[in-house]
Protein backbone atom coordinates (compact mmCIF):
# COMPACT_ATOMS: atom_id res chain seq x y z
CA UNK A 1 0.00 0.00 0.00
CA UNK A 2 2.30 2.79 -1.16
CA UNK A 3 -0.40 5.43 -0.72
CA UNK A 4 -0.73 4.68 2.98
CA UNK A 5 3.03 4.61 3.44
CA UNK A 6 3.35 8.06 1.93
CA UNK A 7 0.41 9.53 3.84
CA UNK A 8 1.50 11.84 6.65
CA UNK A 9 -1.50 10.89 8.73
CA UNK A 10 -0.72 7.66 10.61
CA UNK A 11 -3.31 4.89 10.58
CA UNK A 12 -5.02 3.66 13.74
CA UNK A 13 -2.71 0.65 13.82
CA UNK A 14 0.38 2.81 13.45
CA UNK A 15 -0.81 5.11 16.21
CA UNK A 16 -1.45 2.19 18.51
CA UNK A 17 2.06 0.84 17.90
CA UNK A 18 3.58 4.27 18.53
CA UNK A 19 1.74 4.67 21.79
CA UNK A 20 2.92 1.25 22.88
CA UNK A 21 6.54 2.03 21.96
CA UNK A 22 6.33 5.32 23.81
CA UNK A 23 5.07 3.63 26.98
CA UNK A 24 7.77 0.96 26.77
CA UNK A 25 10.62 3.49 26.49
CA UNK A 26 9.15 5.73 29.22
CA UNK A 27 8.96 2.70 31.50
CA UNK A 28 12.56 1.72 30.75
CA UNK A 29 13.77 5.25 31.55
CA UNK A 30 11.72 5.37 34.75
CA UNK A 31 13.22 2.05 35.86
CA UNK A 32 16.74 3.28 35.13
CA UNK A 33 16.09 6.38 37.20
CA UNK A 34 14.85 4.19 40.04
CA UNK A 35 17.96 2.03 39.81
CA UNK A 36 20.09 5.19 40.15
CA UNK A 37 18.24 6.16 43.32
CA UNK A 38 18.26 2.72 44.93
CA UNK A 39 21.91 2.61 46.10
CA UNK A 40 21.52 5.94 47.88
CA UNK A 41 18.51 4.68 49.79
CA UNK A 42 20.20 1.34 50.48
CA UNK A 43 23.25 3.12 51.90
CA UNK A 44 21.14 5.39 54.07
CA UNK A 45 18.92 2.49 55.17
CA UNK A 46 21.77 0.28 56.32
CA UNK A 47 23.70 3.10 57.93
CA UNK A 48 20.68 4.15 59.95
CA UNK A 49 19.66 0.58 60.82
CA UNK A 50 23.12 -0.44 61.97
CA UNK A 51 24.54 2.85 63.11
CA UNK A 52 21.74 4.87 64.67
CA UNK A 53 21.49 2.65 67.75
CA UNK A 54 25.19 3.18 68.58
CA UNK A 55 24.98 6.93 68.16
CA UNK A 56 24.80 8.54 71.57
CA UNK A 57 26.31 11.48 73.38
CA UNK A 58 29.40 9.44 74.27
CA UNK A 59 30.10 8.79 70.62
CA UNK A 60 30.64 12.52 70.06
CA UNK A 61 32.48 13.25 73.33
CA UNK A 62 34.65 10.26 74.24
CA UNK A 63 37.84 8.71 72.97
CA UNK A 64 37.90 5.11 71.78
CA UNK A 65 38.01 2.60 74.66
CA UNK A 66 40.79 -0.01 74.83
CA UNK A 67 40.06 -3.47 73.45
CA UNK A 68 37.77 -5.41 75.75
CA UNK A 69 36.02 -2.43 77.25
CA UNK A 70 32.65 -1.45 75.81
CA UNK A 71 31.47 2.08 75.05
CA UNK A 72 33.69 4.96 74.07
CA UNK A 73 33.35 7.19 71.04
CA UNK A 74 35.04 8.85 68.11
CA UNK A 75 35.36 12.41 69.36
CA UNK A 76 39.02 12.52 68.34
CA UNK A 77 38.24 11.21 64.85
CA UNK A 78 35.49 13.78 64.30
CA UNK A 79 37.74 16.62 65.40
CA UNK A 80 40.57 15.04 63.38
CA UNK A 81 38.53 14.98 60.18
CA UNK A 82 37.55 18.61 60.69
CA UNK A 83 41.19 19.55 61.34
CA UNK A 84 42.35 17.70 58.23
CA UNK A 85 39.64 19.34 56.13
CA UNK A 86 40.62 22.77 57.44
CA UNK A 87 44.27 22.16 56.52
CA UNK A 88 43.23 20.80 53.12
CA UNK A 89 41.09 23.90 52.53
CA UNK A 90 43.98 26.23 53.42
CA UNK A 91 46.00 24.60 50.64
CA UNK A 92 43.32 23.67 48.15
CA UNK A 93 41.00 26.70 48.17
CA UNK A 94 43.42 29.56 47.39
CA UNK A 95 45.46 27.60 44.85
CA UNK A 96 42.38 26.05 43.25
CA UNK A 97 40.46 29.33 43.02
CA UNK A 98 43.44 31.32 41.74
CA UNK A 99 44.23 28.59 39.22
CA UNK A 100 40.61 28.66 38.05
CA UNK A 101 40.73 32.45 37.66
CA UNK A 102 43.92 32.12 35.65
CA UNK A 103 42.33 29.54 33.36
CA UNK A 104 39.18 31.60 32.81
CA UNK A 105 40.67 35.09 32.56
CA UNK A 106 44.34 34.86 31.66
CA UNK A 107 46.71 32.51 29.92
CA UNK A 108 47.08 31.60 26.28
CA UNK A 109 44.68 29.21 24.65
CA UNK A 110 47.29 26.51 24.15
CA UNK A 111 48.79 26.83 27.62
CA UNK A 112 45.34 26.65 29.14
CA UNK A 113 44.49 23.51 27.17
CA UNK A 114 47.57 21.92 28.70
CA UNK A 115 46.60 23.08 32.19
CA UNK A 116 43.06 21.79 31.81
CA UNK A 117 44.33 18.45 30.62
CA UNK A 118 46.70 18.25 33.59
CA UNK A 119 43.89 19.12 36.01
CA UNK A 120 41.61 16.49 34.48
CA UNK A 121 44.33 13.85 34.74
CA UNK A 122 44.98 14.86 38.37
CA UNK A 123 41.26 14.49 39.08
CA UNK A 124 41.54 10.91 37.87
CA UNK A 125 44.64 9.98 39.87
CA UNK A 126 43.65 7.18 42.30
CA UNK A 127 43.61 8.55 45.82
CA UNK A 128 46.00 5.89 47.12
CA UNK A 129 48.59 7.24 44.71
CA UNK A 130 48.29 10.64 46.35
CA UNK A 131 48.89 8.94 49.70
CA UNK A 132 52.02 7.21 48.44
CA UNK A 133 53.47 10.36 46.91
CA UNK A 134 52.92 12.37 50.08
CA UNK A 135 54.38 9.51 52.09
CA UNK A 136 57.61 9.85 50.16
CA UNK A 137 57.64 13.65 50.27
CA UNK A 138 56.38 14.44 53.79
CA UNK A 139 56.51 11.29 55.89
CA UNK A 140 59.84 9.56 55.20
CA UNK A 141 62.00 12.73 55.42
CA UNK A 142 60.54 13.63 58.85
CA UNK A 143 60.43 10.01 60.00
CA UNK A 144 56.88 10.39 61.33
CA UNK A 145 53.31 10.23 60.10
CA UNK A 146 51.64 13.56 60.69
CA UNK A 147 48.43 15.54 60.46
CA UNK A 148 50.28 17.92 58.13
CA UNK A 149 50.97 15.12 55.65
CA UNK A 150 47.29 14.11 55.70
CA UNK A 151 46.13 17.69 55.23
CA UNK A 152 48.51 18.21 52.32
CA UNK A 153 47.37 15.00 50.64
CA UNK A 154 43.70 16.04 50.86
CA UNK A 155 44.52 19.64 49.89
CA UNK A 156 46.37 18.57 46.76
CA UNK A 157 43.42 16.41 45.77
CA UNK A 158 41.13 19.42 46.11
CA UNK A 159 43.16 21.70 43.84
CA UNK A 160 42.17 20.30 40.44
CA UNK A 161 38.54 19.88 41.52
CA UNK A 162 38.21 23.49 42.67
CA UNK A 163 40.21 24.80 39.74
CA UNK A 164 37.90 23.28 37.15
CA UNK A 165 34.64 24.26 38.87
CA UNK A 166 35.91 27.82 39.42
CA UNK A 167 36.86 28.11 35.78
CA UNK A 168 33.48 26.84 34.66
CA UNK A 169 31.45 29.27 36.76
CA UNK A 170 33.65 32.21 35.75
CA UNK A 171 33.10 31.40 32.09
CA UNK A 172 29.34 31.53 32.74
CA UNK A 173 29.61 35.23 33.63
CA UNK A 174 28.63 37.07 30.44
CA UNK A 175 31.41 38.85 28.56
CA UNK A 176 29.20 41.96 28.52
CA UNK A 177 29.91 42.58 32.24
CA UNK A 178 33.64 42.51 31.64
CA UNK A 179 33.22 44.90 28.71
CA UNK A 180 31.00 47.24 30.69
CA UNK A 181 33.63 47.42 33.42
CA UNK A 182 36.49 47.82 30.94
CA UNK A 183 34.65 50.73 29.33
CA UNK A 184 34.61 52.49 32.72
CA UNK A 185 38.40 52.49 32.72
CA UNK A 186 38.68 50.06 35.63
CA UNK A 187 41.89 48.07 35.97
CA UNK A 188 41.62 44.48 34.82
CA UNK A 189 42.48 42.83 38.15
CA UNK A 190 39.84 44.92 39.92
CA UNK A 191 37.26 43.93 37.33
CA UNK A 192 38.05 40.27 37.86
CA UNK A 193 37.98 40.48 41.65
CA UNK A 194 35.16 42.91 42.28
CA UNK A 195 32.85 42.19 39.37
CA UNK A 196 33.47 38.80 37.81
CA UNK A 197 34.46 36.76 40.88
CA UNK A 198 31.81 38.48 42.98
CA UNK A 199 29.12 37.60 40.48
CA UNK A 200 30.36 34.01 40.43
CA UNK A 201 30.85 33.74 44.19
CA UNK A 202 28.02 31.32 44.86
CA UNK A 203 29.22 28.99 42.15
CA UNK A 204 32.78 29.12 43.46
CA UNK A 205 31.66 28.37 47.03
CA UNK A 206 29.54 25.52 45.69
CA UNK A 207 32.60 24.08 43.98
CA UNK A 208 34.63 24.37 47.19
CA UNK A 209 31.95 22.58 49.21
CA UNK A 210 31.70 19.80 46.65
CA UNK A 211 35.48 19.36 46.77
CA UNK A 212 35.42 19.29 50.59
CA UNK A 213 32.63 16.70 50.61
CA UNK A 214 34.56 14.65 48.11
CA UNK A 215 37.81 14.51 50.13
CA UNK A 216 36.07 14.25 53.53
CA UNK A 217 35.46 10.57 52.97
CA UNK A 218 38.88 9.72 51.50
CA UNK A 219 40.64 6.94 53.37
CA UNK A 220 43.44 5.81 51.11
CA UNK A 221 45.47 9.05 51.03
CA UNK A 222 45.35 9.17 54.84
CA UNK A 223 46.55 5.60 55.39
CA UNK A 224 50.23 6.46 54.94
CA UNK A 225 50.05 10.10 55.94
CA UNK A 226 47.76 10.94 58.88
CA UNK A 227 47.86 7.27 59.92
CA UNK A 228 45.15 7.52 62.59
CA UNK A 229 45.36 7.90 66.33
CA UNK A 230 43.39 6.50 69.25
CA UNK A 231 43.98 9.60 71.32
CA UNK A 232 43.70 13.34 70.95
CA UNK A 233 46.21 14.89 68.63
CA UNK A 234 48.10 17.64 70.43
CA UNK A 235 50.64 18.36 67.75
CA UNK A 236 50.00 18.52 64.02
CA UNK A 237 53.46 17.02 63.48
CA UNK A 238 52.09 13.78 64.91
CA UNK A 239 49.52 11.29 63.60
CA UNK A 240 45.90 12.35 63.81
CA UNK A 241 42.65 10.39 63.83
CA UNK A 242 40.11 10.73 61.02
CA UNK A 243 36.63 9.30 60.63
CA UNK A 244 37.32 7.22 57.51
CA UNK A 245 40.49 5.78 59.09
CA UNK A 246 38.68 4.95 62.32
CA UNK A 247 35.85 3.30 60.39
CA UNK A 248 38.39 1.28 58.44
CA UNK A 249 40.26 0.16 61.56
CA UNK A 250 37.07 -0.76 63.43
CA UNK A 251 35.36 -2.46 60.50
CA UNK A 252 38.22 -4.94 59.99
CA UNK A 253 38.50 -5.67 63.72
CA UNK A 254 37.06 -8.89 65.18
CA UNK A 255 34.92 -7.15 67.84
CA UNK A 256 31.15 -6.65 67.55
CA UNK A 257 31.26 -3.53 69.64
CA UNK A 258 33.80 -1.96 67.27
CA UNK A 259 31.69 -2.99 64.28
CA UNK A 260 28.78 -1.08 65.77
CA UNK A 261 31.02 1.93 66.30
CA UNK A 262 32.20 1.68 62.69
CA UNK A 263 28.58 1.82 61.51
CA UNK A 264 27.93 4.84 63.69
CA UNK A 265 31.07 6.53 62.33
CA UNK A 266 29.98 5.80 58.79
CA UNK A 267 26.57 7.30 59.53
CA UNK A 268 28.15 10.47 60.93
CA UNK A 269 30.46 10.77 57.90
CA UNK A 270 27.53 10.24 55.55
CA UNK A 271 25.45 12.86 57.36
CA UNK A 272 28.38 15.29 57.15
CA UNK A 273 28.59 14.81 53.39
CA UNK A 274 24.81 14.87 52.96
CA UNK A 275 24.69 18.12 54.96
CA UNK A 276 27.36 19.65 52.75
CA UNK A 277 25.45 18.66 49.64
CA UNK A 278 22.25 20.15 51.02
CA UNK A 279 24.15 23.41 51.64
CA UNK A 280 25.30 23.26 48.02
CA UNK A 281 21.70 22.86 46.84
CA UNK A 282 20.50 25.78 48.94
CA UNK A 283 23.35 27.97 47.69
CA UNK A 284 22.88 27.20 44.03
CA UNK A 285 19.10 27.41 44.13
CA UNK A 286 18.64 31.13 43.45
CA UNK A 287 21.74 31.74 41.42
CA UNK A 288 21.22 34.92 39.45
CA UNK A 289 23.25 33.90 36.47
CA UNK B 1 14.79 68.94 3.49
CA UNK B 2 11.16 67.78 3.29
CA UNK B 3 12.39 64.17 3.31
CA UNK B 4 14.03 64.61 6.67
CA UNK B 5 10.86 66.14 8.03
CA UNK B 6 8.79 63.24 6.74
CA UNK B 7 10.80 60.59 8.56
CA UNK B 8 10.49 62.34 11.88
CA UNK B 9 7.84 60.65 14.00
CA UNK B 10 4.92 62.86 15.04
CA UNK B 11 5.92 62.85 18.72
CA UNK B 12 9.14 64.66 17.82
CA UNK B 13 7.20 67.90 17.73
CA UNK B 14 6.03 67.51 21.30
CA UNK B 15 9.49 66.88 22.72
CA UNK B 16 11.30 69.77 24.35
CA UNK B 17 13.13 71.77 21.77
CA UNK B 18 16.86 71.45 21.64
CA UNK B 19 18.64 74.57 22.72
CA UNK B 20 21.30 76.28 20.65
CA UNK B 21 23.44 74.95 17.80
CA UNK B 22 20.76 73.86 15.36
CA UNK B 23 21.58 70.31 14.26
CA UNK B 24 23.48 70.02 11.07
CA UNK B 25 24.71 73.54 10.87
CA UNK B 26 28.47 73.30 10.81
CA UNK B 27 30.25 76.17 12.39
CA UNK B 28 33.82 76.96 11.48
CA UNK B 29 34.89 77.34 15.10
CA UNK B 30 33.89 73.74 15.93
CA UNK B 31 36.82 72.05 17.65
CA UNK B 32 37.40 68.45 16.71
CA UNK B 33 37.27 65.99 19.61
CA UNK B 34 38.71 63.14 17.58
CA UNK B 35 41.23 63.85 14.87
CA UNK B 36 41.69 60.60 13.02
CA UNK B 37 44.01 60.12 10.07
CA UNK B 38 44.53 57.10 7.84
CA UNK B 39 43.30 54.80 10.56
CA UNK B 40 43.18 51.13 9.56
CA UNK B 41 42.31 48.12 11.68
CA UNK B 42 42.77 44.39 11.15
CA UNK B 43 41.22 41.38 12.86
CA UNK B 44 43.96 38.88 12.19
CA UNK B 45 44.35 38.86 8.41
CA UNK B 46 41.00 40.57 7.74
CA UNK B 47 41.04 44.32 7.34
CA UNK B 48 37.97 45.85 9.01
CA UNK B 49 38.75 49.57 8.61
CA UNK B 50 40.45 51.07 5.56
CA UNK B 51 42.43 54.25 6.13
CA UNK B 52 39.64 56.21 7.78
CA UNK B 53 40.24 59.96 8.03
CA UNK B 54 37.65 61.91 9.98
CA UNK B 55 37.38 64.81 12.42
CA UNK B 56 34.60 64.27 14.92
CA UNK B 57 33.44 67.58 16.41
CA UNK B 58 33.30 68.21 20.16
CA UNK B 59 29.97 68.72 21.95
CA UNK B 60 28.00 67.45 19.01
CA UNK B 61 26.22 64.22 18.29
CA UNK B 62 27.84 62.26 15.50
CA UNK B 63 25.93 59.31 14.10
CA UNK B 64 27.58 56.43 12.32
CA UNK B 65 25.44 54.52 9.87
CA UNK B 66 25.99 51.77 7.36
CA UNK B 67 24.94 48.22 6.57
CA UNK B 68 25.83 45.30 8.88
CA UNK B 69 29.50 44.41 8.77
CA UNK B 70 30.56 47.80 7.39
CA UNK B 71 32.92 48.41 10.30
CA UNK B 72 30.85 50.98 12.17
CA UNK B 73 30.94 49.12 15.50
CA UNK B 74 34.62 48.36 15.01
CA UNK B 75 35.28 52.03 14.39
CA UNK B 76 33.36 52.98 17.54
CA UNK B 77 35.25 50.45 19.63
CA UNK B 78 38.56 51.70 18.25
CA UNK B 79 37.74 55.15 19.66
CA UNK B 80 38.27 53.88 23.22
CA UNK B 81 40.44 50.88 22.38
CA UNK B 82 37.69 48.45 23.35
CA UNK B 83 38.46 46.43 20.21
CA UNK B 84 41.61 45.27 22.00
CA UNK B 85 39.40 42.87 23.99
CA UNK B 86 39.36 40.78 20.80
CA UNK B 87 42.69 38.99 20.48
CA UNK B 88 44.71 39.40 17.30
CA UNK B 89 43.77 42.96 16.33
CA UNK B 90 46.24 45.37 14.82
CA UNK B 91 45.97 49.07 13.95
CA UNK B 92 47.77 51.58 11.81
CA UNK B 93 47.37 55.32 11.51
CA UNK B 94 46.68 58.08 13.94
CA UNK B 95 43.86 58.66 16.39
CA UNK B 96 44.00 61.76 18.57
CA UNK B 97 41.54 62.98 21.19
CA UNK B 98 41.91 66.71 21.85
CA UNK B 99 45.46 66.43 20.59
CA UNK B 100 46.50 63.37 22.60
CA UNK B 101 47.53 60.27 20.72
CA UNK B 102 45.34 57.54 22.26
CA UNK B 103 47.49 54.79 20.79
CA UNK B 104 50.85 56.08 22.00
CA UNK B 105 52.95 53.33 23.55
CA UNK B 106 52.90 55.02 26.96
CA UNK B 107 49.10 55.32 27.11
CA UNK B 108 47.19 52.91 29.36
CA UNK B 109 43.99 51.69 27.65
CA UNK B 110 42.15 52.00 30.99
CA UNK B 111 43.06 55.72 31.04
CA UNK B 112 41.68 56.10 27.50
CA UNK B 113 38.41 54.51 28.58
CA UNK B 114 38.08 56.86 31.54
CA UNK B 115 38.08 59.71 29.01
CA UNK B 116 35.93 57.90 26.45
CA UNK B 117 32.97 56.09 28.00
CA UNK B 118 30.76 53.57 26.28
CA UNK B 119 27.18 52.31 26.32
CA UNK B 120 26.41 48.96 24.74
CA UNK B 121 23.66 47.54 22.60
CA UNK B 122 22.33 45.33 25.36
CA UNK B 123 21.98 46.97 28.76
CA UNK B 124 24.37 45.33 31.19
CA UNK B 125 24.03 46.59 34.78
CA UNK B 126 26.15 44.55 37.17
CA UNK B 127 23.82 41.90 38.61
CA UNK B 128 25.32 41.87 42.11
CA UNK B 129 25.02 45.63 42.58
CA UNK B 130 22.26 48.03 43.55
CA UNK B 131 21.27 51.00 41.40
CA UNK B 132 23.52 53.25 43.44
CA UNK B 133 26.47 50.85 43.35
CA UNK B 134 26.09 50.47 39.61
CA UNK B 135 26.31 54.20 39.03
CA UNK B 136 29.26 54.68 41.36
CA UNK B 137 31.28 51.56 40.55
CA UNK B 138 33.50 53.35 38.05
CA UNK B 139 34.42 56.06 40.57
CA UNK B 140 34.82 53.68 43.51
CA UNK B 141 37.00 51.21 41.65
CA UNK B 142 39.11 54.08 40.40
CA UNK B 143 39.88 54.88 44.02
CA UNK B 144 37.46 57.68 44.91
CA UNK B 145 36.28 57.49 48.54
CA UNK B 146 34.96 61.00 49.21
CA UNK B 147 31.35 60.37 50.30
CA UNK B 148 30.02 63.82 49.49
CA UNK B 149 31.55 63.76 46.05
CA UNK B 150 30.16 60.29 45.34
CA UNK B 151 26.70 61.36 46.49
CA UNK B 152 26.84 64.40 44.23
CA UNK B 153 27.97 62.39 41.22
CA UNK B 154 25.22 59.83 41.88
CA UNK B 155 22.53 62.46 41.75
CA UNK B 156 24.03 64.37 38.83
CA UNK B 157 24.53 61.26 36.72
CA UNK B 158 21.06 59.91 37.35
CA UNK B 159 19.52 63.31 36.63
CA UNK B 160 21.52 63.66 33.44
CA UNK B 161 20.37 60.24 32.30
CA UNK B 162 16.75 61.19 33.16
CA UNK B 163 16.42 58.35 35.64
CA UNK B 164 16.60 60.24 38.95
CA UNK B 165 12.87 60.82 39.41
CA UNK B 166 12.09 57.17 38.75
CA UNK B 167 14.67 55.65 41.10
CA UNK B 168 15.51 58.26 43.75
CA UNK B 169 13.40 56.50 46.39
CA UNK B 170 14.87 53.04 45.90
CA UNK B 171 18.52 53.45 45.10
CA UNK B 172 19.37 50.33 47.08
CA UNK B 173 17.35 48.03 44.86
CA UNK B 174 19.25 45.75 42.47
CA UNK B 175 20.07 47.39 39.14
CA UNK B 176 18.59 44.47 37.27
CA UNK B 177 15.19 45.01 38.90
CA UNK B 178 14.59 47.95 36.52
CA UNK B 179 12.82 47.72 33.15
CA UNK B 180 14.83 47.36 29.95
CA UNK B 181 14.75 51.05 29.07
CA UNK B 182 15.56 52.07 32.64
CA UNK B 183 18.47 49.62 32.70
CA UNK B 184 19.88 51.22 29.57
CA UNK B 185 19.59 54.69 31.15
CA UNK B 186 21.24 53.26 34.27
CA UNK B 187 24.13 52.14 32.05
CA UNK B 188 24.31 55.65 30.62
CA UNK B 189 24.39 57.08 34.14
CA UNK B 190 27.14 54.64 35.04
CA UNK B 191 29.18 55.74 32.03
CA UNK B 192 28.59 59.44 32.81
CA UNK B 193 29.49 59.13 36.49
CA UNK B 194 33.20 58.94 35.74
CA UNK B 195 32.89 62.23 33.81
CA UNK B 196 34.24 61.13 30.45
CA UNK B 197 34.88 63.65 27.71
CA UNK B 198 33.20 61.50 25.09
CA UNK B 199 30.30 59.05 25.26
CA UNK B 200 30.19 56.26 22.68
CA UNK B 201 26.88 54.50 22.12
CA UNK B 202 26.72 51.24 20.21
CA UNK B 203 23.14 50.86 18.98
CA UNK B 204 21.83 51.82 22.42
CA UNK B 205 18.16 51.53 21.46
CA UNK B 206 18.09 48.43 19.31
CA UNK B 207 16.75 46.28 22.17
CA UNK B 208 14.19 48.87 23.35
CA UNK B 209 10.59 49.67 22.55
CA UNK B 210 9.66 52.99 20.87
CA UNK B 211 8.81 54.78 24.12
CA UNK B 212 12.07 53.81 25.81
CA UNK B 213 13.86 54.73 22.58
CA UNK B 214 12.27 58.18 22.56
CA UNK B 215 13.48 58.75 26.13
CA UNK B 216 17.04 57.80 25.25
CA UNK B 217 17.00 60.03 22.17
CA UNK B 218 15.73 62.92 24.25
CA UNK B 219 18.51 62.24 26.69
CA UNK B 220 21.09 62.30 23.89
CA UNK B 221 19.89 65.82 23.05
CA UNK B 222 20.59 66.85 26.63
CA UNK B 223 24.00 65.21 26.62
CA UNK B 224 25.27 67.11 23.60
CA UNK B 225 25.38 70.28 25.69
CA UNK B 226 28.17 68.81 27.82
CA UNK B 227 29.55 65.81 26.00
CA UNK B 228 30.78 64.69 22.64
CA UNK B 229 28.51 61.83 21.64
CA UNK B 230 29.20 59.26 18.96
CA UNK B 231 26.33 56.89 18.25
CA UNK B 232 26.25 53.85 16.01
CA UNK B 233 22.79 53.08 14.76
CA UNK B 234 21.07 50.74 12.36
CA UNK B 235 18.14 53.06 12.30
CA UNK B 236 18.50 55.88 9.81
CA UNK B 237 15.53 57.76 11.20
CA UNK B 238 17.26 57.74 14.54
CA UNK B 239 20.43 59.17 13.01
CA UNK B 240 18.35 61.83 11.28
CA UNK B 241 16.43 62.65 14.46
CA UNK B 242 19.20 63.00 16.94
CA UNK B 243 22.54 63.70 15.32
CA UNK B 244 24.31 66.81 14.10
CA UNK B 245 26.73 64.99 11.87
CA UNK B 246 26.46 61.65 10.17
CA UNK B 247 29.16 59.37 8.85
CA UNK B 248 28.33 56.67 6.36
CA UNK B 249 30.57 53.60 6.38
CA UNK B 250 30.60 50.90 3.76
CA UNK B 251 32.92 47.87 3.66
CA UNK B 252 35.30 49.36 6.19
CA UNK B 253 35.63 52.65 4.36
CA UNK B 254 34.27 56.03 5.35
CA UNK B 255 32.21 56.94 2.30
CA UNK B 256 30.79 60.26 3.38
CA UNK B 257 30.78 62.50 6.41
CA UNK B 258 28.80 65.68 6.57
CA UNK B 259 26.14 67.38 8.57
CA UNK B 260 23.14 65.14 9.02
CA UNK B 261 20.70 67.16 6.99
CA UNK B 262 23.00 67.30 3.98
CA UNK B 263 23.85 63.62 4.18
CA UNK B 264 20.20 62.59 4.18
CA UNK B 265 18.84 65.12 1.70
CA UNK B 266 21.68 65.92 -0.61
CA UNK B 267 24.41 63.31 -0.32
CA UNK B 268 27.52 63.88 -2.40
CA UNK B 269 28.23 60.22 -2.98
CA UNK B 270 25.91 57.96 -5.03
CA UNK B 271 26.51 55.05 -2.61
CA UNK B 272 25.35 57.18 0.28
CA UNK B 273 22.31 58.22 -1.66
CA UNK B 274 21.48 54.60 -2.49
CA UNK B 275 21.78 53.64 1.17
CA UNK B 276 19.84 56.49 2.74
CA UNK B 277 17.07 56.19 0.21
CA UNK B 278 16.74 52.51 1.11
CA UNK B 279 17.93 51.01 -2.16
CA UNK B 280 20.40 48.69 -0.45
CA UNK B 281 21.69 47.68 2.96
Amino acid sequence: MPAAAISLRPSEVQQGWRRWKSRLITCAMGLSAAVVMTPLFLVLYFLIREGASSLDWNFFTQLPKPTGETGGGMANAIVGTITLLAMAAVIGVPIGVMGGIYLAEYGSERGNDGLRFAADVLNGVPSIVWGMVIYVILVTPFKTFSAYAGGVALGLMMIPLIMRTTEEVLLLIPQSYREAALALGIARWKIILVIVVKAAMKGIVTGILIALARVAGETAPLLFTALGNNFWNHNLKEPIAALPLQIFAYAISPYDDWHRQAWAGALVLMLLILGTNICVRLLSRDRRI
Amino acid sequence: MPEVQSIRPPEAATRPSVPAAAPGVPSPEETPAFDIRDFSLWYGPRQALQAVTIRIPAKRVTAIIGPSGCGKSTFLRALNRMHEVTPGTRIQGQLRLFGDDLYAATVDPAAVRRRVGMVFQKSNPFPTMSIEENVLVGLRLNGIRDRAFLQRRLEESLKLSALWDEVKDHLKRPGISLSGGQQQRLCIARALAVQPEVLLMDEPCSALDPIATAKIEELIQQLRLQYTVVIVTHNMQQAARCSDRTAFFYMGTLIEFSDTRTLFTNPANPQTEAYVSGRFG
